[in-house]
């Protein structure tokens, strides 16, 4: 596959991480880059990497620096060395093969009981509830990065028509609310403070540590809404 | 059994190096504050520098010892106690079967660290014993310490080969002054560092700022005078670190801590350099912060000292204890 050269910065995250920055914004060329990049990097680790943290449009190597250190002949810094080594492996092409696409359908049910956001949606954007749930059904969203709370994922790009901003407090938000904040939508896995505006409620699990595959999304993964009635929520949720 | 919590504490935790390796998925690290602390306690009963312990808050729990054990205590000082008599930090402690362990006045920090020679046995999730409040998993059954608790240590206590089993100071001091003649938080410049007016960017290093209550394993909140940036422009979520200090809508300043969340969307103005976390989760609300800029060479200096001088430590720790069991 041949990728657009991209331009990127590398900086400083403190003294033990550094960041390659492909451009402070959210764009699917952008992300697919950077989890070809995370993959690469995952496979081959930089010298006393830890871990890689992709983003939207940023990645993000953790490392020790004793270990880097222990590489140095020359006397420069572990972050100096390691952004040479950085330079050096972006200059080769990702191999994009290996990367497992996902498509994860997930019901939702958006019935005013799991939905304490969606009246302010209606008014606010002058939109029916029934217009609020095809649209957000409609599209499928890309899973741009993983934060906030494990197993919280980022998706995007949500329709003009339904996209609100985030609340200006955080309140209490129970496990499997999907919410939108500006052009993103994501689902909490845990009950927690938020601020995102909910409009529904999923019945599935998005984060179960007993399993090996704790988290049901992943970056990269494309996700689809459905709608469900409440029966429906219970069932599932039963099973 | 080994140890039980006779009184609860207002959040004690196990906490060790930290889960790392699964940020990607949203985990975020947790771990001790002061991991220097916790490993100079570990060392000090002859523990894998980060093995599990217990992180404690002020007012903190009270232990009673079901076994006899070796222990020892540092990070803040909370004039602790064994059977009411006052117990030094720094030293490791035997304490015998029914001793108690309590824990008086928050006389300086704000984290005291408990370690026990053997261990304390977690239960693990992806490498760690570290307590994830968030997610309710690891350390004990993913949450603070509760009244009743009962603590096992993993292996058997090598206080119970030894020959007597009353409590007592074992005779030497970790001396924790490890080479560092700064007395503020040395800080590497962030990514968003050049946004800010340049009366903000004199504010941030000329004046000292006041850590507010608002301050936990996540964050502190500084109630500094608020800082302008030039322009307002986004910045899109990425990682974040322990010691970013992000810049909030309101012109204060937050300063991550082991809790953080994995990624962030407030511009970074500066992060605290490795070596002076420690320091930093020292801090109480109501103390007063000052920063200071440093560079990369500097800064991963300061972090191989601190590490030499824990290797160093530990030898002479390790000496010492063997030294100890041999003579009886």
């Amino acid at each position: 596959m041949a990728l657009a050269p991209f331009i990127y910065e590398i900086f400083a995250l403190g003294d033990t991480a550094i960041t390659i920055d492909l451009g402070n914004r959210i764009d699917k060329a952008l992300n697919e880059e950077i989890i070809y990049r995370y993959y690469q990097f995952k496979q081959e680790p930089l010298t006393g990497m830890i871990e890689a943290v992709p983003a939207y449009s940023s990645l993000t190597i953790y490392y020790d620096i004793a270990a880097v250190r222990k590489k140095i002949q020359d006397g420069s810094t572990a972050f100096e060395y390691l952004r040479k080594e950085i330079e050096r492996k972006l200059l080769r092409p990702v191999q994009t093969t290996n990367i497992e696409k996902r498509v994860v359908d997930i019901p939702v049910c958006y019935e005013s009981e799991f939905a304490p956001d969606i009246d302010k949606l209606i008014i606010h954007k002058k939109i029916s509830r029934e217009e609020i749930i095809r649209v957000h059904t409609f599209s499928s969203y890309r899973v741009y990065m993983m934060g906030f709370l494990p197993g919280f994922a980022y998706m995007g790009v949500v329709d003009e028509s339904i996209s609100v901003p985030r609340k200006t407090q955080p309140v209490s938000t129970a496990a499997g609310s999907v919410g939108i904040a500006g052009n993103q939508t994501g689902i909490y896995p845990l009950d927690s403070p938020g601020g995102w505006q909910i409009i529904g409620r999923t019945p599935l699990q998005l984060f179960d540590p007993g399993k090996q595959e704790f988290s049901l999304l992943r970056t990269g993964d494309e996700v689809k809404f459905y709608a469900i009635s409440k029966d429906e929520f219970y069932q599932l949720k039963k099973n | 059994m080994s140890l039980t919590v006779i009184k609860q504490g207002l959040q004690d935790t196990l906490q060790d190096a930290g889960r790392w390796g699964h940020q990607a998925e949203g985990i975020n690290p947790t771990g001790a504050m002061d991991q220097y602390a916790m490993k100079v306690a570990n060392i000090l009963v002859g523990n894998d520098p980060v093995e599990a312990v217990i992180e404690m808050h002020f007012p903190a729990s009270a232990f009673l010892f079901t076994q006899p054990a070796l222990i020892a205590l540092a990070g803040a000082d909370f004039a602790a106690s064994i059977n009411g008599e006052p117990v030094p930090y720094l030293h490791p402690i035997m304490v015998g079967k029914n001793d108690v362990l309590q824990f008086h006045k928050p006389l300086s920090g704000a984290r005291s660290y408990l370690a026990i020679n053997g261990g304390i046995a977690a239960s693990e999730w992806l490498g760690s014993s570290s307590t994830n409040l968030k997610a309710s998993i690891g350390g004990f059954a993913g949450r603070n310490l509760h009244k009743e608790d009962e603590l096992l240590t993993c292996q058997p206590s090598i206080a119970m080969y030894m020959p007597q089993h009353e409590y007592r100071v074992l005779p030497w001091k970790a001396d924790i002054r490890w080479p560092d003649e700064h007395t503020g938080i040395l800080v590497l410049p962030g990514r968003e560092w050049e946004r800010l007016t340049q009366e903000s960017k004199e504010n941030f290093t000329m004046t000292s700022f006041l850590i507010t209550r608002q301050s936990d394993r996540m964050g502190y909140r500084l109630n500094n005078i608020p800082l302008h940036t030039l322009t307002n422009e986004e910045v899109v979520s990425s990682a974040v670190s322990f010691g970013t200090i992000q810049l909030l809508p309101d012109g204060r300043l937050i300063i991550l801590t082991a809790d953080h969340q994995t990624t962030g969307g407030y511009p970074r103005v500066a992060h605290v350099i490795s070596a002076h976390l420690s320091k930093l989760a020292q801090y109480q609300p109501g103390d007063k912060v000052q920063f200071q800029f440093t560079n990369h060479a500097k800064a991963e200096e300061l972090f191989l000292k601190q590490q030499q001088y824990l290797q160093q430590l530990q030898k002479a720790c390790t000496l010492r204890l063997k030294e100890f069991l041999h003579a009886g």
